[in-house]
């Protein structure tokens, strides 16, 4: 007998007809669904372009504000983006950025790192993700560009990018992306 | 009191399988029919309610996405039940008596495709002695079949006979999935699905959406010519352990009805959400329906049973049938939980 089993007969109060007034007090019941997820239309339309590489969002037909990632409809005027596409670029500007001192059971980096909101070019709205940059360097405003997976390794996944990496480009002036902070 | 009334009613078609369209995808134009029918965006309502099921997609806060739809900036007020849209109509309902609003937006979406539904169903059951033996839905259902056949309360000729009055209902309602002309000895020649129940005693899996708007008073007379007043509604609940309920009956119907004020007249058209044959058979009775009564004119959940929109449909389809002047009093019916767990009544005059 396992040592989990030897714990579960002692919770379970055992099968021994003596252990019988013993009360039961925990029982595990493992729970376990599948789900054939499909992503949706707009979903869809973007994890494929990020398979080849390419980062796409969406325009609002209302007031013009390019949603990234791509989804099924505009959260603020309740309309369908339509079939149309927006090709941004992969560079972009930190909004606010976070020193992470702390481990997460997801994050498999190195502490610390830095979490970052960067606001890509052509978009209006943030993405999260982490930089790859001296703690004391970083700062609102800082230019940076994604770093992507070889190319071989490249899925409908936006693990494509593993990170962001300051470039040599002048800071983005504040009014640029302060909506977003 | 206050009168609050139905004045517009929009549904997707319900289809085995959206291949495409997340849920979200599937509400967008649900809400923008009905905006266009009442000339009411969502937003614009006082109030907002929806039901959903995270576990039908699989994703916690999966319900938050739905707010795409409804465009929630600059903020709304908004609620939700994880329970049919049915349920969040009452809260909506609840909302306007108190005063807090005039206009209220509810919906219901579901796309139940992506899990296997008869067993994530089994996660509503007790959690300590039931739900570990991962009972299906359809088992569970044909328990009651079983219980209610052997006392001799019904026939499988009269489990039989809904089925064919549904899909016969259905052919007339361009969003039902299941449709058409059988016979009751053609129904009974099939094979057993789970015994006693056979594949047309059993709802088909939909995926789906349904959207209403409620308005008090003279708010609903200006957006509709002829609003569906909610006259009476009610739900009531019954114990979760099937062991201590009557499978028999449906006691928790029979009090909302009589609390709702089902008797108090004739009613023209009934739309009941029982997805098992003979649960629309204990439905029926439980309500006290005669044959002065169009039972499932669109053909009820039998025909179609987006799970999370299907008793607000049911609703929407009496509602939409007094707008249109074809009845003038109806009653809709909607359940949640095993074999009639749950249930809510709820009537409709157009006068």
């Amino acid at each position: 007998m396992s040592s989990e089993q030897t714990d579960q007969a002692k919770q379970t109060g055992g099968n021994s007809a003596e252990n019988v007034d013993e009360p039961v007090t925990l029982i595990r019941i493992p729970i376990s669904l599948d789900y054939d997820y499909s992503a949706g239309q707009s979903a869809s339309r973007f994890l494929r372009a990020i398979q080849e590489g390419r980062l796409l969002g969406q325009r609002c037909p209302v007031d013009g504000r390019v949603y990234f990632p791509s989804r099924g409809s505009c959260p603020q005027h309740a309309v369908t983006f339509g079939d149309e596409s927006v090709e941004l670029s992969d560079k972009g500007t930190v909004v606010t950025f976070s020193i992470v001192r702390v481990p997460s059971a997801n994050i498999p980096l190195e502490l610390p790192y830095i979490t970052v909101n960067v606001l890509l070019d052509g978009a209006d709205t943030i993405l999260m993700h982490v930089l790859d940059a001296e703690l004391e360097n970083v700062h609102m405003g800082m230019r940076v560009q994604a770093v992507w997976k070889p190319r071989e390794e490249w899925t409908t996944s936006t693990a494509n990018i593993l990170y962001f990496r300051p470039i040599d480009e002048p800071d983005a002036e504040y009014d640029r992306y302060k909506e977003h902070i | 009191m206050r009168d609050v009334a139905v004045v517009g009613f929009t549904q997707s078609a319900s289809v085995r399988r959206e291949q495409n369209r997340n849920e979200v995808e599937i509400l967008v134009p649900v809400l923008q029919s009905l905006r266009d029918q009442t000339g009411l965006a969502g937003a614009q309502c006082d109030f907002i309610c929806s039901g959903s099921s995270d576990y039908l997609a699989g994703l916690s806060f999966a319900f938050v996405s739905g707010l795409d739809a409804v465009g929630a900036w600059p903020p709304v007020s908004e609620s939700h039940v994880e329970m049919d849209g049915a349920w969040a109509l009452y809260e909506a309902w609840v909302k306007i008596q108190m005063g807090q609003a005039d206009t209220a937006l509810v919906y219901g979406f579901g796309k139940p495709s992506m899990g296997d539904l008869p067993l994530t169903m089994a996660l509503q059951l007790d959690p300590y002695c039931v739900m570990p033996l991962w009972p299906d839905a359809i088992s569970i259902a044909g328990l009651q079949a079983r219980v209610c056949l052997d006392s001799g309360l019904l026939t499988d000729r009269d489990m039989a006979a809904v089925a064919v009055r549904d899909r016969m209902h259905a052919k007339t309602n361009p969003n039902a999935q299941v449709a058409g002309d059988y016979s009751v000895d053609e129904i009974l020649a099939e094979p057993f699905f789970v015994n006693p129940l056979r594949k047309s005693d059993c709802p088909p899996i939909s995926d789906g959406a349904s959207a209403i708007l409620l308005a008090a008073g003279d708010r609903a007379t200006e957006l509709c010519e002829r609003p569906a007043w909610i006259r009476g509604i009610e739900h009531i609940c019954e114990p979760m352990d099937l062991g201590v309920r009557d499978l028999e009956r449906s006691r928790s119907t029979e009090i909302a009805a009589e609390k709702a004020g089902v008797a108090t007249g004739k009613i023209d058209i009934a739309e009941l959400s029982a997805p098992f044959t003979h649960q629309s058979i204990l439905v029926e009775r439980a309500l006290g329906l005669t044959s002065e009564t169009i039972i499932n004119p669109s053909g009820g959940a039998l025909a179609g049973n987006p799970l999370m929109a299907v008793g607000l449909s049911r609703i929407g389809e009496c509602a939409s049938r007094i707008l249109a002047g074809e009845a003038d009093r109806a009653v809709a019916h909607a359940t949640s939980g095993p074999c009639l767990q749950q249930n809510l009544v709820c009537v409709l005059e157009g006068e």
